[in-house]
């Protein structure tokens, strides 16, 4: 029992990690219906900027917290303004071309970023300065919490939360539920489609900035190709909740980590990824539309 | 100067010429009714004006302002409204959600959105009975009014209409109409587009006669619904309300 309850902690805590990148991809799905291959990379370059913050901050000898937030703040910012550029410079010109060359140009960006953070960061490892975070804890039901745990579990639902509060009652996010049922219609409204969708990025990139500072921290080490793994995973998480769903992309990050988790403890590590995958094809052949996905599969 | 001039427009879709050499205005307060056959380009000259196709050539003129190229968001903001043909409402969307969506320019006044959208709801009260539906449970008279009312609440100065009784019962056709003419004693301009030619032109003050993308005959609606070859093409064997 406390053996599940710990990997069930552990899952719900990695599994947030891919629910907000999960989120970017299921928005920007709903939006445009492109899968953004890049999304993932996102992630990589937001732990990198986090990693990079942390490194300043720790010389001018600044409080731990105050680091962690710069980094957090940083990265975020840094990253959803990115997202935002790749949006303007390589897939607007394109939204009215085929669905491939979108989709080709996403792998290309996806590569750019992945072959940049390497030529600037290296090959190798980087690593969060040892213990920067405190290793304190606590019992639940028989498994061991960590502070740090429960803390970024807290964070991640409580952006998520943000989002989709800003989605559902903010006229910009109404605007974005308008365009991705029918974007001529949402003109008529007076809605800048563009710039709607550039807000749309901004806030994708920041979600999955603020996952790569904490899975980075969380993990200690970041690498240019993490973001590979990862948006493999929250794909999966995105499609398994239903693309185009908000709500299903945080649940189905939730259940991937849980799984993942389950997997990589009562079966090996080495399966984990098989089993996350298998759910994925699964989840294509059965219920292709998803958890929340139902006939609604093309809306946010 | 006309509140609308339309100037030897040419729209394309691809190599199509949908629009050939398209001119016409329309004045202040006027309901000018535009006329055709399937495919004559009704909906694309609609679809130029507001921003939604990129005329190749030719001028449009809103207010002394040339709109060929501004962006359709840009478009409404003027005061140009446009209720597109099949109402494209959000169906995934609540009758309110969908009425905000209309003020969504006026959205940093939140004050002034909600005392438009009770304007609204006094107008159209079956829309303030369903205002927590979703608009895709609607019956299709009730989607046309939220279209209308939803393009009402930027009170623009010219509301463009495609085919706003397409798919309605007679009754409801009426009612349709009664709501433009309403529309228009409160100061607004209209562009109808309607395959209804013997209402539309009841109720308007001039007409066009559109085909295969050029004006073949502009004139009053009452000459128009006088005319021989508008009757044998448009009105002719036509009930009183098309069913
Ligand atoms: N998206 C499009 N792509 C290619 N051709 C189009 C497109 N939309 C319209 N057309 C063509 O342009 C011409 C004008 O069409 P349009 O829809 O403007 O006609 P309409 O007068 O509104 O017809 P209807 O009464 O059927 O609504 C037609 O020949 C049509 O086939
Ligand atoms: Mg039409």
């Amino acid at each position: 029992m406390s053996v599940f309850v710990q990997y069930l902690v552990n899952g719900l805590t990695i599994g947030s990690f891919y629910a907000l990148v999960a989120l970017g991809y299921t928005m920007i799905y709903g939006i445009i219906r492109l899968i953004n291959f890049a999304h993932g990379d996102l992630f990589m370059v937001g732990a990198f900027a986090g990693w990079f913050v942390v490194g300043i901050a720790a010389g001018m000898h600044l409080p731990v917290a105050v680091q962690l937030l710069l980094a957090l703040l940083i990265a975020m910012l840094a990253v959803g303004l990115l997202a935002m550029g790749i949006e303007r410079v390589a897939y607007q010109p394109l939204l009215k071309a085929s669905r491939l060359s979108i989709l080709i140009t996403a792998l290309g960006v996806s590569l750019a970023l992945e072959n940049g953070a390497m030529i600037a960061f290296g090959a190798g490892f980087d690593t969060f300065p040892p213990n920067i975070l405190p290793l304190s804890g606590f019992q639940f039901l028989g498994a061991q919490v960590g502070d740090v745990q429960l803390a970024m579990f807290v964070l991640s639902v409580v952006l998520m939360v943000g989002l989709y509060l800003f989605v559902q009652y903010t006229p910009v996010g109404t605007a974005m539920r308008a365009l991705s049922f029918d974007q001529d219609a949402a003109r008529l409204m007076g809605i800048n489609v563009e710039g709607v969708v550039l807000i749309t990025f901004l806030l994708g990139g920041s979600l999955a900035a603020a996952s790569g500072v904490m899975m980075g921290l969380y993990y200690t080490q970041i690498n240019f190709m993490m973001g590979f793994l990862m948006g493999l995973r929250a794909f999966t998480a995105a499609v398994l909740g239903g693309i185009g769903n908000i709500p299903g992309a945080m649940v189905g990050g939730l259940l991937i980590g849980v799984l993942q988790s389950l997997a990589a403890g009562y079966i090996s590590s080495q399966w984990q990824d098989v089993i996350v995958f298998a759910v994925l094809i699964l989840v294509l052949v059965f219920k292709p539309t998803g958890i929340f996905g139902e006939r609604v599969v093309e809306r946010m | 100067m006309a509140l609308l001039e339309v100037q030897d427009l040419h729209t394309f879709y691809g190599s199509i010429e949908a629009l050939r050499g398209l001119s016409f205005t329309v004045e202040e307060g006027e309901i000018v009714a535009l006329l055709g056959s399937n495919g004559a380009g009704k909906t694309t000259t609609l679809r130029s004006i507001s921003g939604l196709e990129r005329p190749r050539s030719g001028a449009i003129r809103f207010l002394g302002r040339d709109i060929s190229h501004m962006p359709a968001h840009r478009i409404v903001q003027l005061g140009l409204g446009h209720v597109p043909e099949g109402r494209r409402i959000f169906v995934n969307l609540s009758v309110e959600e969908n009425l905000m969506l209309g003020g969504y320019l006026l959205r940093r006044t939140p004050r002034e959105v909600q005392a438009r959208r009770d304007e609204v709801f006094e107008r159209l009260p079956r829309l303030l009975e369903r205002r927590h539906q979703l608009a895709g449970t609607l019956s299709g008279g009730e989607q046309q009014m939220l279209a209308i009312g939803r393009a009402l609440i930027t009170r623009p100065r010219l509301l463009a209409l495609d085919e706003p009784s397409m798919g309605l019962a007679p009754i409801l056709v009426q009612s349709i109409f009664q709501i433009i003419a309403q529309i228009r004693k409160g100061g607004t301009a209209i562009l109808l587009v309607e395959q209804n030619a013997r209402q539309a032109l009841r109720l308007a003050d001039r007409g066009y006669v559109l085909e295969t993308g050029s004006i073949v005959l502009a004139d009053t609606a009452k000459a128009l619904a006088e005319n021989r070859r508008v009757q044998a093409a448009y009105l002719g064997g036509e009930p009183e309300v098309a069913l």
